[in-house]
């Protein structure tokens, strides 16, 4: 093999590291000053123009301070943890293409750094070794609260790992492929979004519980757990999992831009390739703010509750618009009539309203004093 | 070809040293720990051989799922070390004469290169490539579709039934 091409994969990861790596930092950035806008405050504003240099003066204080190793924790797990946390949310990216191609000294440069047949199982597959982090860093802190918060988060992804996969599954019906970029290419009419509304929301809401952002963040719900499973981290060591967390939230919400929301397509992509990845970038943003929106404005869900609807709506419905969806596909193809793909649409709204339906009249049976 | 061959001996050696690790690690949450990186190993092998369908499967399901819930338990048990004393005496001679016999088996099947004829034929060569998912999909759906269907089934009971023994006592209550 040509030593280039290996120069070319070195290099792109590189700098998807390095995008990553820089987002994190930028990602803390908005969300305070997204959080503050939200709740009438201003917002770090010091350091550099609009706060700018913030994270810059947050990563200098998280480096020099003092690591703790607490006496009695296991080691060598306690050490690997956050990498193991880390590592996932990083090596997800690889299989996201972040446009087509373009040249650059007459060699073509794809836009991202691989083309996998099975880029979604490669998702999934990542998504769920990403619980271990987690899980491990409670165990080996040796410490009763980290522990729970620990064994939460596990019972929790598990739990929303199937309803995930069920709409990774609606998005490779559609897009008749579990190629990243034949999904994105799928979309160039319409995007998924528009056909499947309700398979986005449940992948939504999927996802929020599975990177542990509000209001399901039950693994380091403070007032339970002190800190959950990080309560023994400090210093470079917690800031690892501070990486994690918002290296997920962007990676998911390029994921999410991707299956649904037409990925790097964008008006004068087709001519201007470098165009993809500004599209994309865009699309993120205002992924990212929904996430911080629902922060801001919803309060955590209890922990039961967080079960019982994970389980009892969320999976069925996903069950339910998986079918729907793939009926909705069969039927146009087999009287070759697009207009039977409208009835996706209509049909998952419908189970949404069900699904609604009951959970306002479980809401409605519990306060009435039935627990 | 060679590259090929110095990735599969390393895979090989990490592969058996995690073996190794989870029989003999004495604190079950290490003993679960090697049979993940065994597992995720088993999937790179799976990645050598041209099935990507398969060594993600097997990380989802296997490094993934069943792992974690293997974890749960142990921390939830709080099972971490095991004790050395064991209360089944007969368990550590029989345990090791089955190994043996395991060994002794496959050595034999390797010496003589008989290959062991189980009414299954070879898929088609095509199925070896990086395209071979809608293949692989059809023939599942198409050929085996009984086979499949059957073990869905079983999942399902045994769903059903953990549902069940967990529900006992609740239904008790209510009536």
């Amino acid at each position: 093999m040509d030593w280039t091409i290996w120069l070319e994969w070195v290099l792109k990861g590189f700098i998807l590291c390095l995008i990553l790596l820089t987002g994190f930092a930028y990602l803390t950035w908005y969300e305070r000053r997204a959080l503050a806008r939200i709740q009438i405050r201003v917002g770090p504003n010091r350091a550099g123009p609009q706060g700018l240099l913030q994270p810059i003066a947050d990563a200098v204080k998280l480096i020099f301070k003092e690591e703790l190793t607490p006496a009695r924790v296991y080691k060598v797990v306690f050490i690997l943890a956050p990498v193991l946390t880390v590592v996932p949310s990083l090596i997800l990216a690889a299989v996201i293409p972040l446009g087509t191609s373009f040249n650059l000294f007459g060699r073509e440069i794809t836009l991202f750094i691989a083309d996998v047949n099975v880029g979604v199982l490669y998702i999934m597959s990542i998504a769920s070794i990403a619980v271990y982090g987690i899980v491990l860093a409670g165990w080996s802190s040796n410490n009763k609260y980290a522990m729970l918060g620990g064994i939460r988060s596990s019972a929790q992804m598990i739990s929303y790992e199937l309803t995930l996969g069920l709409s990774f599954v609606t998005a490779i019906i559609m897009g008749n492929s579990m190629n990243l970029i034949d999904i994105v290419n799928a979309q160039k009419d319409l995007w998924f979004v528009a056909l499947q509304p309700v398979g986005a929301l449940i992948f939504w809401i999927a996802t929020l519980a599975e990177v542990n952002r509000a209001p399901f963040d039950m693994p380091d719900a403070e007032q339970e757990l002190t800190a959950g499973f990080h309560a023994e981290y400090s210093g470079m060591k917690f800031a690892l999992f501070f990486m994690a967390e918002y290296q997920k939230m962007i990676v998911v919400c390029m994921i999410m831009a991707t299956l649904f929301f037409g990925g790097y397509l964008g008006p004068f992509v087709d001519k201007f390739p470098l165009l993809g990845p500004v599209y994309l970038f865009a699309k993120v943003i205002v992924l990212l703010f929904l996430m911080i929106w629902v922060r801001a404005t919803w309060p955590r869900i209890r922990y039961d509750r967080l079960m019982s609807f994970g389980w009892k709506i969320l999976l069925p419905l996903a069950l339910a618009v998986a079918f729907i969806t793939a009926t909705g596909i069969l039927l146009a193809d087999l009287y070759k009539n697009q207009l039977y793909m409208w009835s996706i649409p209509v049909l998952s709204i419908a189970s949404l309203l069900v699904a609604v339906a009951f959970i306002y009249r479980d809401l409605r049976r519990k306060s009435h004093g039935r627990i | 070809m060679t590259t090929d061959l110095i990735v599969f001996l390393t895979l090989s050696l990490v592969a058996i040293a995690t073996a190794l690790g989870m029989v003999f690690s004495r604190n079950a949450v290490y003993s679960a720990l090697f049979l993940v990186l065994n597992f995720v190993t088993v999937a790179v092998f799976y990645l050598l051989l041209g099935a990507p369908f398969i060594a993600m499967s097997q990380v989802t399901v296997y490094g993934g799922a069943i792992m974690v819930l293997f974890l749960f338990v142990i921390m939830l048990l709080g099972a971490d070390s095991i004790s050395s004393t064991s209360d089944l005496p007969w368990q550590k001679p029989l345990a090791f004469t089955l190994a043996l016999v395991l060994v002794v088996e496959s050595v034999y099947l390797i010496v003589s290169r008989a290959q062991p004829n189980l009414g299954i034929t070879a898929p088609d060569a095509s199925l070896n490539t990086m395209d071979s998912l809608h293949q692989m999909a059809l023939e599942l759906f198409s050929k085996y579709l009984l086979p499949f269907e059957v073990t869905s089934i079983l999942l399902l009971v045994a769903m059903v039934g953990a549902i069940v023994l967990t529900k006992q006592k609740k239904a008790g209550q209510g009536s």
